[in-house]
C-alpha cells in the first residue's frame, strides 16, 4: 500500500515539475520531429520503401528521444540532493524508481503520439487500421526503453563522465528490444498487417525481466 | 506529552570506517549517543563530520563497522523515517513552491493531516506569506528555512543537522536555537555539526571533535566542552 501511495505522490511531483517547465517534452518532440522531417525530404521514399525502412527509422527516433529524456531523470535529483530527502521519506525506495519509470514511459508515449500522425502523412503509411495493435507494440517497446533507461540513469547520475556513460551502457543493452520492436512494427506496416505474437512475447519477457531485476536490486542503485 | 517524548532513540556507532578509494573519511569511529542527548560535532573541513552524519542518516553505508539504533524495538518500520536530516544542500525542489515541497514530503512520510502540519510549519519558519512562491525565487536563508521545516515535518526522534545555521539571519538562528531547545527538552536526540553558530552550539550537552576522520576529543563537562565548541566557532 505504501509503495502504491508513495509512487502516486512522486508521480504527481514528476508530472507537475515537467508540465511546469516542459523542458524534456519540448526538447524531445522538436528533436524527433526534425529527424522524421529531414529523412522524409532527403530520401523522398515511396510507399513501399516507407514500409521497409519506416519502422527502423521510427524506433531509431524513439531511441534518441529516450536518450535525451532519460538522462535528466536522476540527474535533477542531484542538484539539491533531493534524492537523499526522498530516500529518507519513502517507505519503499522502489517507489522512487517506479514513479520515474511511469513518468518516463508517459512522456515517451506522448512524444510518440505527437510524432505518429506526422510520420504517417510524410511517409504515406496508413496507420488507422492498426491503431490498437500499434499502441500495444509502442507501449511494450517504450516500457522497455524506460525501464532500462531509468535504471541506467540512476547508475550514471552518480558517476563521473555521466553523459558518456548512459548511451555507452544503454545502446548495447537495448539492441534486442529495438530489434523486437522494429520487427513487430514492420509486421503492422505490411500490406497485410499482422500482429507478431513472437516479438510481442519477447518484448513482454524483456520488460518483466528488467522490472523484476530493478525491483530486487533497485535499492542499491540509489545508494551513494 | 509530545510525539518525541514517547520515542527516545539513541545511536551506536561501532568501529565505523568509511573509505573513498584509498582515502579514509572516517577511521574506527566508535560512539554511543544516548537518547535525548544533544551532541555538537566540531572539526576542520574534511574531518569527517558530514560523512558521520550521512552514515547516521543511513544515506551512506560504512565501509566497515556497524550503526545501530537503540532501543531497537522503538524503531517501527524503516529507521530512516525516525530521522530528520538537514544537509549542506537544501534537499528541496527549486521548481516547486514552499508549500508543494513540504506537502510532497509530508505525504511521503504519511503524516496525518499533512496540509495542517505544513501550514503550521510554514508559519513557524516565517514563510507562510510566501508559501505559493517557487523555492528557486528564495534567498539562501529562506531555502534553509524550508529545508529545516522539511526535516521537522514528522517530528523526528533523531535530528541530524549539518551546519544548520547556513544562510540564516540572526532572527533565523534564534528561531532555530529555540526550536532545537524545545526538541532537545522533549527528548529528541540531536547530532549536529557546527560552524560558528554560538546560539545553537550553546544547546549542546556534549561535544565531539573529529580530526582526519577520527574522534580526538569527546566531553560532556563544562570547560572541555566549551574548548571544543570554541574550536568549532573559530
Amino acid at each position: 500500500m505504501s509503495l502504491l501511495s508513495n509512487t502516486t505522490v512522486l508521480l504527481g511531483k514528476e508530472l507537475r515539475t515537467e508540465f511546469r517547465s516542459r523542458e524534456l517534452l519540448t526538447t524531445t518532440v522538436v528533436f524527433i520531429l526534425m529527424v522524421v522531417v529531414l529523412f522524409s525530404f532527403t530520401f523522398d521514399p515511396t510507399r513501399e520503401e516507407s514500409r521497409r525502412f519506416g519502422p527502423g527509422l521510427l524506433w531509431m527516433a524513439f531511441l534518441f528521444a529516450a536518450s535525451l529524456m532519460l538522462q535528466p531523470g536522476f540527474l535533477r535529483e542531484q542538484t539539491n540532493d533531493t534524492l537523499s530527502a526522498l530516500r529518507l521519506s519513502v517507505s519503499d525506495p522502489f517507489a522512487i524508481f517506479l514513479s520515474k519509470l511511469c513518468a518516463n514511459t508517459l512522456f515517451l508515449l506522448i512524444t510518440e503520439l505527437l510524432m505518429l500522425p506526422i510520420f504517417a502523412v510524410l511517409y504515406n503509411v496508413p496507420l488507422l487500421g492498426v491503431v490498437p495493435q500499434l499502441a500495444l507494440v509502442l507501449f511494450l517497446g517504450s516500457l522497455g526503453l524506460s525501464v532500462t533507461g531509468t535504471t541506467l540513469s540512476a547508475i550514471s547520475a552518480q558517476a563521473r563522465m555521466r553523459e558518456l556513460l548512459l548511451p555507452l551502457l544503454l545502446l548495447p543493452l537495448l539492441t534486442p528490444l529495438l530489434i523486437a520492436s522494429t520487427e513487430a512494427t514492420a509486421a503492422l506496416f505490411a500490406e497485410e498487417p499482422v500482429l507478431r505474437w513472437d516479438w510481442l512475447a519477447f518484448l513482454i519477457a524483456f520488460d518483466i525481466i528488467f522490472l523484476t531485476a530493478v525491483w530486487l536490486f533497485g535499492e542499491y542503485l540509489l545508494e551513494e | 506529552m509530545t510525539q518525541a517524548e514517547t520515542r527516545r532513540i539513541g545511536l551506536r556507532f561501532e568501529n565505523i570506517d568509511k573509505r573513498y578509494g584509498g582515502l579514509y573519511a572516517l577511521r574506527r569511529v566508535s560512539l554511543e549517543v544516548a537518547p535525548g542527548e544533544c551532541v555538537a560535532l566540531a572539526g576542520r573541513n574534511g574531518s569527517g563530520k558530514t560523512t558521520l552524519l550521512r552514515i547516521a542518516a543511513q544515506l551512506v553505508r560504512p565501509s566497515a563497522g556497524k550503526l545501530t539504533f537503540s532501543p531497537a524495538q522503538t524503531v517501527a518500520g524503516p529507521a530512516t523515517k525516525e530521522t530528520g536530516f538537514v544537509a549542506h544542500a537544501t534537499m528541496v525542489y527549486d521548481e516547486l513552491t514552499a508549500e508543494e515541497n513540504l506537502l510532497l514530503f509530508a505525504r511521503l512520510l504519511e503524516i496525518s493531516e499533512p496540509a495542517k502540519r505544513v501550514e503550521l510549519l510554514l508559519g513557524d519558519v516565517g514563510l507562510f506569506e510566501r508559501r505559493d512562491s517557487l523555492v528557486r525565487t528564495f534567498s539562501r536563508g529562506m531555502r534553509q528555512r524550508v529545508a529545516i521545516a522539511r526535516a521537522l515535518l514528522h517530528e523526528p526522534s533523531v535530528l541530524l543537522l549539518d551546519e544548520p545555521g547556513t544562510g540564516l539571519d540572526p532572527q533565523g538562528v534564534s528561531w532555530l536555537a529555540d526550536t532545537l531547545r524545545r526538541l532537545r527538552d522533549a527528548g529528541s536526540t540531536i547530532l549536529m555539526s557546527l560552524h560558528g553558530e554560538s546560539e545553537i552550539s550553546a544547546l549542546a550537552t556534549r561535544a565531539i571533535r573529529l580530526d582526519a576522520g577520527a574522534v580526538v576529543a569527546d566531553t560532556r563537562t563544562g570547560a572541555s566542552l566549551r574548548s571544543i565548541l570554541t574550536f568549532a566557532n573559530a
